[in-house]
């Protein structure tokens, strides 16, 4: 199971991870063309200045206070990633409500979104060398400039 | 009024590519971004930009490139522009003009005119994917101990003991897995992550840093086997525990940046852990004079070099580390003769955290002709095996540092490549304590964008590279063993020498034969 | 083997058997629900009738989930009487059902205040279910005039779900305010400003006192606070109903003609089963944090349960889907041995209108710590001292769950954090926690 951790230590308060975050999210590519001239809605979120500043972004808790108070079941783990069912989804925002870490925010369209891990963004995608998906980099992950944010792979306790 | 220089730089912005995600805003030092609300663009500052490319690198469209201006005065072959610009500054300020990081000038570089031989039939190259490569080294004294009085300066040490067998017994040795060292970087001048960078790598890779002149932080203890303690003229955090922490210690008589002159941390640098591991007081100006105050002779650098064996139980190599002068060669036998097991040359391109500009630019020699003449002297006056030679001042690859080997060293000290790894883009702002990717500065905001774990990593890679290259070199001459590379002059050719330089070096023109 | 018998089918019921199969993947679960469908998010019906969701998109947990958990179903069957002696359940149709744990998720029926004249409304339901929807799916069309008693969140949930379908929605409420037992007045102030911006009638502190079958007395006499273009509209307009409109006279004469009643006002839990058992039931049923009645082995979780509000200390009906959730999903833990009793309950509503976000949490008596009142939002926080006891945010709620959090675990607030939810005023080693954890920090 995939966990992300976020090193306070080493972030910069640079926000790049919000622009690859919400890059990602609009479909990957160029990043001027999805983001010029618009207000950015990324699924991670920096707080703090330079001199204390880290990331936050969805834990994928055990016990997702959102899965449990959403009033549409459109909330599910799937391997371990809290997902969102957009299609289910009516936009209450009782999931914003219950989150304990402020980490689901609304898209345009009115329903929630929250970090998926990347693993529905095709384009950050790990292949092997046939080209087969092995599995996928959060974005955050990848572009941090200094490891601020890492994934790890944890044994599945059952 | 002051007069006016035109900015060196200009930051050019791809306004199509700008996303206003204000990166470089919060990333510049010099608040050369900013901004602008009212007209929702990027704005710059062009004044204030030192081109350390890091808004360049960390802008996530790549919207952004720094060019040198093409603002010109009247083209004048005698006067530069830098060189009006500069006399411009000091009419503005009356002061000495300060510069970091090596001599940027276009002297001569002799490792780009010496080119590496390679076997063709009548001997074997060497696979070193296939076969065994010897890159490990030792340095210190190969000759068997001396006695330890300090004031015998003429005995001969006996070779064997009384009932005939060979004395065995080695003087203290540095062990590195190839001849390959960071050289000498205070805590202080570089930050707690870049020393902490250096440590693990040089640990990981079995090599070995230096502490500089700052003393050793607590935290590095644990990576005393693969640490080279400095003691220099200020006497910087020197106690006992420190001296004993390290592989070996080293006096640092002078430095290739800036030969013949001291080192001076302002007090607003000189603060919290960088004042408590140099023991100074708390805001007070660390200053390094320029000579040791009880060293003006051999003599006097031999009661140095003998109060620290004695210090260290006998039990650690002694570094005597000079710049490369004019007479290197004559004090080089001294030190030989002073005691010490290594002598480390600086040549004229080594880096500086801060040194007057004139100094940096003019001073000093190459360290190509400083480590051939003195290999040469000291093999003259038979006493090469004394001492081991590790030289610096511009290792700037591999083939610069198997070029070393060949003329004689037997290990090459790096800081600049060393801290290129580290990020540095060679902007030459160290002395402005405002560097961009956390390595020369102490502002805590910036020394955190040096992840030692990406720094350590990237250490590691760069001299497991130049590793790989050195193997891949010396299989092609034949060789198996960095032993057998060192002082082998004949595995050299000059290119585009005179018949002095190429005496100098002790080289052959290239087309010559053996 | 054990044999866990849960009655009812929706977010307690659903709780409950994520919380059995937690630990206990073996035993055998019987799920008796009275309504006919897979289980569906219950406040739903009124994004339906909107067109925000759909029958497929209703659905609580996927097709599969009854098998994949193990459950068999049986839906359409109502229980007509629990033996804790024995260890059984009754159905209508006669027959009996061991079990060795159950769970009573019977939710709540509506509460119905009679008026005169209310027997003879063709047109009526509540809003509380997916037939209450289909129902006024298939009754009301452009031509409908409903009249909503009621301005609860049912009440205007239905009004906004039916606003467009409809020719004009009127809603009636007893109370000051509307959303009496969810805002402030204020507050409530705020949000029926909204709604009659988009076109939906209010009369407040008023109430039907009798239902008509027959047009008003003339068109003039249809008098709409808000304009008089509408009530033309609605006096004029072609009934669907044209033999069959009615009209409810509100206790201060007003009349409002109408098509389509919809009774929403308040829910009464559905306790009988437990209580008929010999359970103990004040308003709701009675339940401790593993949400066990007084009886042996059984077990209640959602709206027919009663719960202790961790923001003020007082034992209350929450009927809220988190917390029904949360219940359920203690009762399965305990019930499969491996309690995780749920303490944390509080009222918590996340609401919205023609766009307008309300989210609110906790109680709100004591004093205001904080009220920030603009044209583009609304918020205000309750507490004492540096404790939070209940807050509304109205159109800047990012964030939220912060202060939800704050109210579920006491943590002391801050006036920082007041002005901007975030982890920044939380100590290094709270956020640390938080952000280094596997598995978040629950």
């Amino acid at each position: 199971m995939k966990k992300i951790y976020v090193r306070e230590d080493w972030c910069l308060g640079c926000h790049l991870c919000e622009y690859y975050c919400a890059n990602a999210n609009l479909g990957g590519g160029d990043m001027w063309k999805n983001l010029k001239g618009k207000a950015i809605r990324p699924r991670i979120r920096v707080e703090g200045d330079n001199n204390v500043s880290f990331a936050v972004q969805c834990r994928h808790c055990d016990e997702p206070h959102c899965l449990k108070g959403c009033i549409a079941g459109a909330i599910s783990i799937i391997e371990g990633v809290v997902s969102i069912d957009q299609n289910k989804c009516v936009g209450c925002c009782t999931c914003v409500l219950t989150c304990p870490y402020g980490c689901i925010v609304p898209t345009e369209t009115g329903v929630m979104s929250k970090c998926e891990l990347c693993v529905n963004n095709a384009g950050q995608a790990k292949k092997d060398k046939e080209g087969g998906i092995v599995g996928f980099i959060p974005a955050c992950v990848q572009n941090c400039p200094n490891n601020a944010i890492v994934v790890e792979e944890t044994e599945v306790t059952a | 009024m002051d007069l006016y220089v035109y900015p060196e730089f200009e930051v050019v912005r791809n306004e199509k590519k700008c996303i206003c995600c204000q990166a470089c805003s919060r990333q510049c030092a010099n608040l050369v971004h900013s901004y602008d609300e009212a007209t929702d663009c990027m704005e710059a500052d062009d004044s204030k930009c030192v081109n350390c490319h890091r808004c360049v690198t960390l802008c996530p469209t790549k919207a952004l490139k720094i060019v040198k201006s093409d603002h010109t005065f009247r083209p004048n072959a005698n006067w530069s522009q830098a060189t009006i610009n500069e006399l411009y500054l000091q009419a503005n300020s009356g002061g000495v003009l300060l510069s970091s990081m090596g001599n940027p000038q276009p002297h001569p570089s002799y490792f780009d005119r010496l080119l590496l031989n390679a076997s063709q039939v009548t001997n074997p190259s060497i696979d070193p994917l296939r076969e065994p490569m010897e890159t490990k080294v030792f340095l210190g004294r190969k000759t068997p101990v001396p006695p330890l009085e300090a004031n015998n300066t003429t005995a001969v040490p006996e070779p064997y003991n009384p009932d005939g067998t060979l004395k065995t017994e080695m003087s203290p040795q540095i062990e590195l897995s190839m001849p390959l060292m960071f050289s000498a970087m205070s805590y202080g001048s570089i930050s707690y992550n870049a020393h902490a960078s250096l440590a693990r790598a040089a640990t990981q890779l079995g090599i070995c840093y230096n502490t500089g002149e700052g003393g050793l932080h607590k935290d590095f203890y644990q990576y005393g086997p693969n640490t080279i303690v400095q003691v220099a003229s200020g006497r910087f955090g020197i106690h006992a525990d420190y001296l004993d922490a390290g592989a070996a210690v080293e006096i640092k008589m002078g430095q290739g940046a800036k030969p013949g002159i001291g080192g001076h941390l302002p007090g607003k640098k000189n603060v919290g852990q960088v004042a408590q591991t140099r023991m100074t007081p708390e805001g007070s100006d660390a200053i390094s004079p320029a000579p040791h105050h009880d060293i003006y002779s051999i003599e006097d650098l031999r009661q140095l070099v003998y109060s620290l064996k004695e210090a260290t139980g006998n039990r650690k190599p002694i570094i005597v580390k000079i710049a490369a002068v004019h007479n290197v060669a004559a004090i080089a036998s001294g030190i030989a003769r002073s005691g010490a097991d290594i002598i480390a040359i600086d040549g004229f391109r080594g880096g500086t955290g801060a040194a007057p500009t004139r100094i940096r630019d003019n001073v000093g020699i190459p360290i190509e002709l400083a480590l051939a003449c003195v290999d040469a002297r000291l093999r003259d006056e038979g006493i090469r095996d004394d001492v081991s030679l590790v030289v610096g001042g511009s290792i700037r690859s591999s083939a610069d540092w198997i070029k070393a080997i060949a003329l004689g060293a037997d290990a090459c000290y790096i800081a600049t490549g060393a801290l290129m790894a580290l990020g540095c883009h060679l902007c030459r702002s160290c002395h402005t304590a405002l560097c961009n990717w956390g390595i020369a500065t102490q502002r805590p905001d910036l020394v955190k964008r040096l992840n030692p774990e990406i720094g350590t990593q990237h250490l590691v890679n760069l001299v497991h590279a130049w590793q790989h290259e050195l193997k891949e070199v010396m299989g092609g001459m034949g060789i198996n063993s960095v032993e057998a590379l060192r002082g082998n002059r004949l595995m050299l050719r000059a290119v585009g020498m005179t018949k002095e330089e190429m005496n100098m070096l002790g080289v052959k023109m290239a087309g010559e034969s053996a | 083997m054990s044999k866990y018998v849960i009655i009812g089918n929706s977010s307690a019921a659903i709780g409950c058997i994520e919380g059995i199969r937690k630990t206990d993947t073996e035993g055998s679960i019987t799920l008796i629900a009275s309504e006919p469908h897979h289980c569906y998010g219950r406040p739903l019906i009124s994004y339906y009738l909107e067109g925000k969701t759909d029958a497929e998109h209703m659905k609580y947990r996927p097709d599969s989930f009854y098998a994949d958990n193990g459950v068999e179903t049986m839906l359409g069957e109502n229980v007509t009487g629990i033996d804790p002696i024995t260890k059984t359940v009754t159905l209508q149709n006669g027959n009996s059902l061991r079990y060795d744990k159950l769970l009573v998720a019977t939710g709540s029926s509506p509460r119905v205040f009679p008026a005169p004249g209310m027997d003879s409304v063709e047109h009526k339901t509540s809003f509380m279910t997916l037939n209450d929807m289909k129902y006024l799916e298939k009754h009301a069309d452009q031509r409908s005039r409903i009249l909503i008693v009621g301005a609860g969140l049912i009440g205007l949930k239905c009004a906004e779900g039916l606003k467009n379908r409809v020719l004009s929605v009127t809603v009636v409420e007893f109370m000051k305010q509307i959303l009496p037992s969810a805002l402030t007045p204020k507050a409530a102030a705020r949000v029926q400003a909204q709604m009659e911006a988009n076109g939906i009638h209010f009369y407040i502190n008023n109430a039907v006192g009798e239902y008509k079958k027959a047009p008003p007395a003339s068109a003039d006499s249809v008098t709409l606070r808000d304009g008089s273009e509408v009530s033309a509209l609605l006096a004029n307009a072609e009934s669907k109903y044209p033999d069959n409109t009615y009209t409810a006279v509100l206790k201060d004469g007003t009349e409002i003609p109408f098509d389509i009643l919809v009774l929403a006002t308040g829910v009464t839990p559905n306790t009988a089963l437990v209580k008929d058992a010999g359970g103990t039931v004040n308003r709701g049923i009675v339940v401790d944090a593993d949400s066990r009645t007084s009886l042996p082995d059984i077990y209640a979780a959602g709206d027919c349960t009663e719960s202790v509000d961790v923001t003020t200390g007082e034992t209350k009906i929450m009927a809220l889907l988190p917390n029904a959730y949360h219940q359920g999903e203690a009762a399965g833990r305990h019930m499969a041995g491996a309690a995780a009793p749920f303490e944390e309950a509080l009222p918590l509503n996340a609401v919205g209108f023609f766009g307008m976000h309300i989210l609110s949490a906790g109680s709100y008596t004591q004093d205001i710590l904080l009220e920030e009142d603009t044209n583009e939002y609304y918020r205000v926080f309750y507490g004492e001292g540096d404790k939070l006891t209940g807050f509304i945010l109205i159109d800047k709620y990012a964030r939220a769950g912060i202060y939800t959090d704050i109210l579920r675990h006491g943590t002391p607030i801050t006036e920082a954090l007041l002005k901007e939810p975030g982890l920044l005023p939380f100590s290094r080693e709270c956020r640390d926690e938080i952000l280094t954890q596997k598995g978040g920090k629950n």
